[in-house]
């Protein structure tokens, strides 16, 4: 851009609205896809795919927040209807502010999407004066005070339309000046607002059932983090609402991420004696991602999967670092955009119709790409000769397998997914969780390793055979309810032989009484031997020989049905648990790269940093600083010279001495004469340059200005070389 | 009674009607009644107020000034969030809005007097004009003209107003540095337990004789006068047990006049109420539900303190101990605890506290983020990467409050850190991850 002015100086150049064109998703995403064809479809799925995990999260958040919720609105309405009715002590106590304070847990980031569907309701069906503040916002009273008026007065002008545009408005005409902001304005508008709508529309109001109470709505004003609030401002506030709460009904919500005792902590009792403060607990973060993962992952009605890495990594960011859903899911949508973005075969990962569909109109680079694929492979080569040339080479052919291929692997999606509830149900009443204590950890066992083959699973069998009756019965029936709604031939067959196992073992009680015990001639024999005189070994012998029947005859018949419902169940595990690596074209269905998410939702700026100032290659994508031994070639930016010379120190660096080596390592790279004079000598340019690169590491925060010693800096880090 | 109020300007009866509104406060009136003196007299110019909480202040400046008809304006400091709104409700209630419509955008002190004149001189005070000023001791945090100012306030504007300040800390706190006009001083002394009570006995139940509630009054006042001798609280205690006093007496058990047993009855009930309902633990719609339910179930609804617990992110939970180690151990004796060759440093030599205060009375102390970090890093058992959301995880501890930043905001170069948290939480915490905090501190060595 130029301008017409002479004089030198700064421009700002803004962006001209119009001229600017944002690119959409789709371009994004189009853009440096691997395979040319199919981008349209694959953006397609992946959009639409994601709107349906969209749409479902936000339906299980709302039933998650419905109880607590409702519990709330129950609140608010008893307040505002208590308020109401005048006895003698109603006009005898202070008068409190109804406050509801709501502990949500620590997971900050989730707490928007509870709020907004809190004050969504309350809007609907207790009052329309809702005001939500947050902390941040509200640096002084003034602020918290301008905040709340324009919220409420701005959302009660338009009940129909949206608040932003509203607020909006406000900026650019200043409708109240800031003087005016008081409650005062507060309750002259409300008084106003009220009985305008009480003699407006009376016909309307009584259209809405649930509002009790159309004159006096309270005004409700809710405080999202409430650890943040500056106290003294939290406290002014409190103050003179409660001068105000005669002529204005209001009701305070206090989120609270961590304990209510922090209310204690922020307001003194002066001000607490104010309130009314009832308690109300959310659901904990670990149990509403116990039900997002249930309704989401542990699902066959979403063709995409994760494996067992990426699952590992999103569930370990959860528990270590946010404990926020919120961003569990977020990651999910990562790996989903990914495996669309690069994966060529994602087009088959969609519903059975349209993935059969796809799967004709593959082309020819994309069955190669099948041809290509490990498990596909694996396939191939358990086949017959003639199959085998088949599948390389006839391409229609390819196509049908393929068809059958995804048909059999949605299958086994079907049949996997109650079997491993049914285990993780079996093995959670175990002592000591042998294959864990949530179903997401038996889940990521199963999709790293078939399953049977871990110890753990082999000791959970063996404690499963010590259950009593009773339980076991208890547990099958749990397992039965479990495989009964599932719509596949395999699991109906499983649900229709459980359900015989089961009606045995309850009849037992009955047939056990008749059946004699039959057992006791045959274990005689061996004691009977006992009597006689023998050696030490023959006497082992025996022993072990009368163990074995022991063990081998005492087989009650409870106990050998329980072995037959555990041998059954074994069965179906070992049948239909097997890790999806194991399955044909899992490829299509899974997302396996699990450093891709982590590196995006778990970055590590100082690891980068540093790997830019040992390797500038890798970023600067210049092949000439390429060096052997992997240390920095001459040519590299001097900041990463300059680094590297700082590594080969101790805690504190002589600059001079540093410039020194500086110099020398920078003429090499200009290619001058090592016996020259003027080699390694410290030019004007070298010296800035040098100056620079320094203030830059200082910067970054590797080295700092220390007292201890003149001319010398103090370094920061240590290893790294 | 009714002698201490007499005063010539005004009817006999009204002072009457003052004098039943304001039980055990007719010194302080008689006093204010005198120093106000005829309305069309001019007064002094400030008059200074100051007592306790709930010791009748507003109360008697609000029934003299209504009851006789004068002219006022009554602002609360709390609620006048800038000088701006003062101003206005000043001039609104005396002159009307289109006197407070008159003042710019962001008023000075002097625009204010300036437009007062202004009114003024339109319409003069017939009467004295009474600003009355509750919680003035938020006026010291204003600008340092404003006090002064509004104490010769009658000068400046040239009209015949006082202005009173009210107030619950003593005028020696107010005092300017660069001087200022004084104020007549008038001190509200705490009700006696004998006042309390014949306030309290004054609201009583319509459906219940007076002395009987007297002598539930006088119940109350044994368990609560030794807490709190605050009347709005005593009054809401009073409104929130008296039901329950009635219990018996509504079944039939005991007469009126029954005052021993009904004292059994109430007595346990009321100690309860001074650790729940009191502290605000229990909310009041909550007790209220309690005494409507049985006895027995009570136990069911937990105050506000007894929730302490915190679930926190596995990693938080180790910086946060992390953080409580750098707080209360001294940072010499880190090399002892995380490193594992320490050395020679022998252990009897090491203990020798050069201060033999336990850090643990002293306080939490600052701590520079590379030692919390650190820290961490020795105290967490397995490898973890530097990734941002450790970062993110100790901003977000700083905005639940249990660490905080000692350091300024814009501090980025090595951030100071404290602690908040409690040594019983911390244990608590790091029970959690199976982390035997008590070995490693300082003070339990």
């Amino acid at each position: 851009m130029s301008t017409s002015s002479v004089s030198k100086g700064c421009f700002v150049f803004k962006p001209s609205a119009k001229k600017k064109k944002t690119p959409s998703l789709e371009d994004y995403f189009l853009h440096g896809c691997d395979a040319a064809e199919h981008r349209e479809t694959r953006f397609k799925l992946c959009q639409e795919l994601w709107d349906q995990i969209k749409a479902d999260t936000e339906v299980l958040q709302d039933e998650l927040n419905r109880k607590i919720l409702d519990s709330l609105l129950d609140f608010t309405r008893k307040c505002s209807f208590t308020r109401q009715h005048s006895d003698w002590a109603a006009q005898m106590r202070a008068s409190e502010i109804p406050t509801a304070a709501l502990v949500l847990g620590v997971n900050v980031p989730d707490h928007d999407m509870t709020f907004q569907s809190l004050s969504d309701l309350l809007q609907q069906s207790v009052s329309p004066h809702v005001a939500s503040v947050q902390a941040k916002e509200c640096g002084a009273l003034k602020h918290l005070m301008k905040r709340v008026l324009e919220r409420l007065m701005g959302t009660a002008v338009t009940v129909d339309d949206d608040e932003e545009e509203e607020e909006a408005e406000h900026a650019n005409t200043p409708l109240h000046k800031s003087v005016h902001c008081s409650l005062s304005t507060l309750c002259d508008w409300y008084n106003a607002k009220t009985k305008k709508s009480s003699s407006d529309t009376p016909g309307k109001k009584r259209s809405s059932p649930v509002r009790e109470d159309p004159q006096q709505p309270p005004v409700v004003i809710i405080f999202k983090d409430l650890e943040a609030f500056n106290p003294r401002v939290l406290q002014d506030f409190i103050l003179i609402c409660s001068r105000y709460i005669q002529r204005l009904p209001l009701m305070f919500i206090f989120g609270i991420a961590t304990s209510p005792s922090t209310i204690q902590r922020i307001l003194p009792h002066s001000v607490s004696s104010l309130l009314c403060i009832e308690l109300f607990q959310s659901l904990s973060c670990t149990q509403h991602l116990a039900t997002v993962i249930d309704k989401l992952i542990l699902t066959p009605h979403f063709p995409f999967k994760l494996n067992g890495k990426v699952m590992q990594v999103l569930v370990s960011i959860f528990l270590y670092h946010d404990f926020s859903v919120r961003n569990f899911i977020k990651g999910v949508q990562l790996a989903l955009l990914e495996h669309f973005h690069s994966q060529p075969l994602s087009v088959l990962c969609c519903k059975k119709k349209e993935a059969l569909l796809n799967v004709m109109q593959l082309s020819q680079s994309d069955l190669e790409r099948i041809r290509q694929l490990p498990s596909f492979e694996r396939y191939v080569e358990k086949q017959e000769p003639q199959e085998q040339l088949n599948l390389s080479t006839d391409d229609t052919h390819l196509k049908v397998v393929c068809q059958k291929l995804v048909k059999e692997l949605r299958k086994y999606h079907k049949n996997y997914y109650p079997i491993l509830r049914c285990l993780h149900t079996l093995t959670t009443s175990l002592p000591r969780y042998p294959l864990g204590k949530q179903i997401r950890e038996l889940h990521i066992t199963c999709l790293e390793k078939n399953v049977w083959e871990y110890e753990e699973y082999q000791s959970a069998m063996k404690l499963l055979k010590m259950l009593a009756k009773d339980e076991l019965i208890a547990l099958l029936q749990r397992c039965v309810e479990i495989l009964q709604p599932v719509k596949s031939k395999k699991m109906k067959n499983a649900w229709v032989q459980l359900e015989e196992l089961l009606a045995k073992l309850k009849q037992l009680d009955t047939v056990v009484a008749e059946a004699p015990p039959c057992v006791e001639e045959s274990l005689t024999s061996p004691v009977k031997n006992l009597g006689k005189k023998t050696d030490l070994f023959q006497l082992q012998k025996t022993l072990l020989e009368m163990n074995e029947t022991r063990r081998a005859k005492k087989l009650s018949p409870f106990e050998v049905l329980r072995n037959e419902a555990l041998e059954f169940i074994d069965g179906l595990v070992k049948t239909h648990l097997a890790t999806p690596e194991s399955q044909t074209l899992n490829e299509v269905c899974y997302y396996s790269s699990s450093a891709t998410v982590r590196r995006h939702l778990n970055a590590t700026p100082r690891t980068s940093i540093q790997a830019a100032l040992n390797s500038p290659y890798y970023y600067l994508q210049n092949n000439s600083l390429i060096t052997e031994d992997g240390s920095v070639s001459n040519a590299a930016p001097d900041i990463c010279v300059v680094y590297k010379l700082h590594l080969e120190c101790g805690r504190l660096i002589n600059l001079y001495d540093w410039l020194e080596a500086y110099s020398t390592v920078v003429s090499a790279a200009e290619g001058n004469n090592p016996d020259s004079d003027s080699f390694g000598k410290v030019d004007e340019v070298k010296h800035a340059r040098f100056i620079r690169a320094v203030s830059e590491l200082e910067f970054l925060g590797f080295i700092k200005s220390t007292k201890q010693k003149t001319d010398h800096v103090a370094r920061l880090t240590w290893g790294g070389c | 009674m009714t002698s201490l109020l007499r005063h010539q300007a005004y009817e006999e009866e009204r002072l009457q009607r003052v004098a039943e509104k304001l039980p055990c406060r007719e010194t302080q009136a008689g006093t204010l009644l005198s120093l106000m003196g005829q309305p069309q007299q001019y007064s002094y110019p400030s008059i200074f107020i100051y007592g306790h909480r709930a010791s009748g202040k507003s109360h008697v400046m609000q029934v003299l000034l209504k009851e006789l008809e004068l002219p006022h304006a009554t602002v609360s400091c709390v609620e006048c969030v800038s000088v701006a709104l003062l101003f206005e409700q000043l001039l609104l209630s005396f002159f009307g809005c289109d006197a407070a419509s008159l003042l710019p955008r962001s008023p000075s002190l002097s625009d204010f007097v300036r437009i007062y004149r202004q009114q003024c001189s339109q319409s003069p005070a017939k009467q004295t004009r009474y600003i009355v000023m509750e919680k003035a001791e938020l006026l010291r945090d204003t600008d340092a003209n404003l006090l002064p100012a509004l104490l010769r306030l009658q000068e400046l504007v040239e009209d015949n107003v006082t202005i009173i300040l009210l107030s619950e800390i003593v005028w020696d706190k107010f005092r300017p540095n660069t001087g200022c006009f004084e104020p007549l001083l008038l001190h509200f002394p705490d009700y006696s337990k004998g006042e309390l009570q014949q306030i309290l006995s004054q609201d009583k139940h319509p459906s219940y004789s007076a002395e009987f509630y007297s002598s539930y009054i006088n119940i109350l006042l044994g368990v609560f006068y030794s807490v709190c001798r605050d009347l709005r609280e005593l009054r809401h205690l009073a409104a929130l047990n008296f039901s329950k006093f009635c219990e018996p007496l509504a079944d039939g058990k005991v007469k009126e006049t029954d005052t021993h047993k009904l004292w059994r009855n109430i007595e346990p009930h009321l100690k309860k109420a001074m650790q729940t309902v009191y502290l605000r633990e229990v909310s009041s719609l909550q007790w209220e539900q309690m005494q409507q339910t049985e006895e027995k179930e009570t136990g069911t609804v937990r105050g506000l303190s007894a929730h302490t617990h915190v679930e926190l992110p596995y990693y938080s939970k180790f910086l946060l101990i992390a953080a409580y180690l750098a707080s209360y151990n001294p940072a010499r004796t880190d090399k002892r605890f995380f490193l594992k060759h320490h050395g020679k440093i022998r252990k009897t030599n090491f203990l020798k506290k050069n201060e033999k205060t336990s850090n643990h009375l002293l306080g939490p102390k600052p701590f520079p983020l590379d030692r919390l970090l650190a820290i961490f890093y020795s105290v967490v058992d397995n490898r973890v990467a530097p990734t941002a959301s450790i970062f993110s995880q100790i901003s977000s501890l700083v905005t639940l409050q249990l660490l905080t930043q000692v350091s300024h905001d814009d501090q980025l170069d090595a951030p100071k850190y404290k602690c908040a948290v409690s040594m019983d939480f911390m244990c608590a915490i790091s029970r959690t991850v199976s982390f035997d905090i008590v070995k490693y501190l300082y003070d339990f060595l």
